[in-house]
């Protein structure tokens, strides 16, 4: 892949964020380019999340700066941030398709609000996304027959409804039995593919993941402490790696939320 | 549900609410009353207006022919001035007398118009002379004590 | 708990209240600023209209008529002590017009229609879909909460007046109907009693200014509720807690207004 700065969808340097006085993030730096598909993993609350709504726009950094599509987020109205937004799709963790619509209407619902085509174009283009996830069959069910698998896919062909440059996923794989899970990795790197658009995803399933994407981002502690290919990474001697590929309980990443040790906190209340 | 079926609803609330909102204005409201219509301006002063209040009825023979829509007191005369307004379709005689009565013993107190026999009628911003203060049941009690004890 | 910490909390809990207080203010002009937005679709606004206005008509329809059952039975035995059970109509008429058919049709429209507002808005709020739309670059204030907003501030003076005239109709059933007083003094003592101005007209201005409160406390604590299903629960509590509150409160103050020291 070529060094190219034309090649950079995304890219993310020195960002830093904080929620009030608890800082999430201490500067990450991390590009991704055009046609690839990168996933950025790390244990629970490490603030992968907030690094996807940094790139939404949905979050400001307060140092740092976040591009995409050649656009600084932190200096965009809130106009050009939608116009932004537009060529963005998002797939939430538990879906979040609307409750009061159909799956039809959900899949439409970008396309009505965006454009003035007719109602037959919207109908056709709505089936050509429900086929490409396999639920052009349940487009007249209600968000709440659809299992939670379904569900993510009927989120998904809504997230590509306007066939966007930059898709990203926030935990596609969190709660799904796994034949549904291989079908969502599946699409993931076929829709990726077949629209010529970018992903990033955020995740903690390791195994999945490695098996699609292109790149991986390790985050802990709001730092990038490792990153590389696949096969780099399941070839890494990185003991923050080797934790999280093995899946062990006490490593770089402690069991223990700090804490004085247990002698000392039991005796200290026992003497008072 | 789909949205024809749910227009015809939300048009259903509409008309029916707006019947109501007709209903109040017309058969419980006097919407018709002395707002719409034309009318003038007299003014009365009185001794003692009682209790008489602003929008209360002017009657004469009974019927409603207008409201009090405003009272002073006059520092010159120390006398009380009532300013009402009449329905343009009555015209009175300029010694009609104005009264300030009570309906029933205790009811609500109005303005009378009694109309006398002159030729020339009263027109808006004119005077009515010729007034009746209010009946003050403490002084009529006050009075007739009075004329027990000099008996 | 000791007593600066008490203070601490009371504190804090002023703060928070002045702080929300400043939220919803900020929130009303949002919502009237892309309430143009949300007119331009305005099948979403009549959708809304049927949520809070027609699913709400059963029990105003009911309450009201009751409650002027009840007006004409009180108004009746008090009344007619002092011989003039005639005005009964009158009374019936002014006490729904004034005040009870806006307060009244205000609390039910809180407890049926605010409450279901707040839960909707509030559950698309845990379930992200606010946060969903807004990454479709549509905004939630424009889509979701200026349609019901309105709708509410639509409905609640057309419920009020639909309430009033039930109740004027009750109270003509019990005096008339089952009591027996004259049917024609029902009606002409009323009319000669109610003035369309002063008694019709700020009636209704009393249940649009109430509708406005309640649509907007409804929308706020639904939009401004913690993301989860305890907090979805607590907003719905506030919502009516609150409504009431400044329904009553709002009463006093339009009252103080509108009918001092006259007739």
């Amino acid at each position: 892949m070529t060094e190219h700065s034309d090649d950079l969808l995304v890219s993310l340097s020195g960002v830093r964020f904080a929620y009030g006085e608890r800082e999430v993030l201490r500067g990450i730096d991390l590009t991704v380019r055009r046609g690839q598909v990168v996933a950025i993993m790390g244990g629970s609350g490490c603030g992968k999340t907030t690094l996807l709504r940094l790139i939404g726009g949905q979050l400001r950094a307060s140092a740092g700066q976040v591009s995409v599509a050649g656009h600084e987020l932190g200096g965009l109205s809130r106009d050009a941030l939608y116009a932004l937004r537009r060529r963005m799709g998002m797939l939430f963790q538990f879906g979040a398709l609307f409750t009061d619509m159909s799956v039809f209407d959900n899949v439409a619902f970008p396309l009505r609000e965006h454009t003035d085509l007719p109602a037959e174009m919207i109908r056709d283009l709505v089936r050509m996304k429900l086929n490409a996830v396999g639920l052009r069959g349940a487009e007249a069910l209600g968000p709440g027959e659809l299992s939670g698998g379904m569900a993510r896919r009927v989120a998904l062909a809504r997230a590509i409804a306007l066939d966007p440059m930059l898709i990203m996923y926030d935990e596609p794989f969190a709660g799904l039995d796994p034949i549904s899970l291989g079908v969502i990795g599946q699409l993931i790197r076929k829709l990726n593919d077949a629209l010529g658009a970018s992903s990033i995803m955020v995740t903690h399933d390791i195994h999945e993941s490695l098996e699609i994407v292109d790149y991986v981002y390790f985050v802990s502690d709001g730092r990038i402490v490792a990153q590389g290919t696949p096969d780099e990474i399941r070839a890494s001697a990185d003991p923050f790696v080797h934790q999280f590929v093995h899946a062990e309980a006490d490593g770089p990443v402690p069991f223990h939320y700090p804490a004085v040790p247990i002698g000392e906190s039991l005796l200290g209340e026992g003497g008072r | 549900m789909s949205r024809t079926v749910l227009d015809l609803w939300v048009g259903f609330f509409v008309v029916i609410s707006a019947a109501a909102l007709l209903f109040l204005s017309l058969k419980v409201g006097s919407f018709a009353g002395f707002n719409s219509a034309p009318s003038y301006v007299l003014q009365a002063p009185f001794d003692d207006i009682g209790g008489l209040k602003v929008r209360a009825p002017v009657k004469s023979a009974g019927v409603v022919v207008g409201r009090v829509s405003d009272i002073r007191f006059d520092p010159q005369t120390y006398r009380a001035v009532v300013h009402f307004s009449v329905d343009a379709r009555y015209e009175f005689p300029r010694d009609t007398i104005a009264t300030i009565m009570t309906s029933g013993l205790l009811g609500e107190q109005y303005l009378g118009l009694e109309p006398g026999a002159d030729v020339e009628v009263l027109k808006g911003g004119d005077t009515v002379q010729m007034t009746q203060s209010a009946v003050v049941l403490e002084k009529l009690i006050g009075q007739f004590m009075f004329n027990r004890a000099a008996e | 708990m000791s007593a600066p910490n008490l203070l601490r909390r009371i504190g804090a809990r002023v703060v928070n209240g002045v702080w929300r207080l400043g939220f919803a203010t900020r929130f009303l002009f949002l919502v009237l600023l892309y309430s143009g937005q949300s007119f331009r679709r305005l099948h979403l606004t009549i959708r809304e209209l049927w949520f809070s206005g027609v699913l709400s008509l059963l029990i105003i329809l009911v309450s009201g008529l009751f409650v002027g059952l009840v007006l004409g039975l009180q108004g009746y035995e008090i009344l007619q002590r002092f011989g003039s059970s005639e005005a009964t109509g009158t009374m019936v008429a002014l006490s729904l017009l004034r005040e009870l058919g806006p307060v009244l049709a205000g609390l039910l429209f809180a407890a049926r229609a605010g409450s279901a507002v707040t839960a909707e808005i509030g559950l698309m709020k845990t379930t992200e879909q606010l946060t969903a739309m807004d990454m479709m670059a549509v905004n939630p204030i424009a889509r979701v909460v200026a349609p019901r907003f309105w709708g509410g501030v639509i409905s609640m003076p057309l419920l009020a007046a639909l309430f009033s005239a039930m109740g004027i109709l009750g109270g003509w059933l019990i005096s008339v109907v089952f009591i027996g007083i004259d049917e024609g003094a029902y009606w002409s003592q009323m009319q000669a009693a109610v003035d369309f101005r002063y008694d019709v007209v700020n009636g209704v201005i009393k249940s649009v200014v109430f509708g406005v409160a309640v649509s907007l406390i409804a929308v706020f604590e639904g939009y401004d509720c913690a993301p989860t299903a305890e907090g979805v629960s607590r907003a719905i509590t506030r919502t009516v807690v609150s409504s009431a509150l400044a329904i009553l409160a709002l009463d006093f103050i339009l009252t103080s207004f509108m009918f001092r020291g006259q007739s």
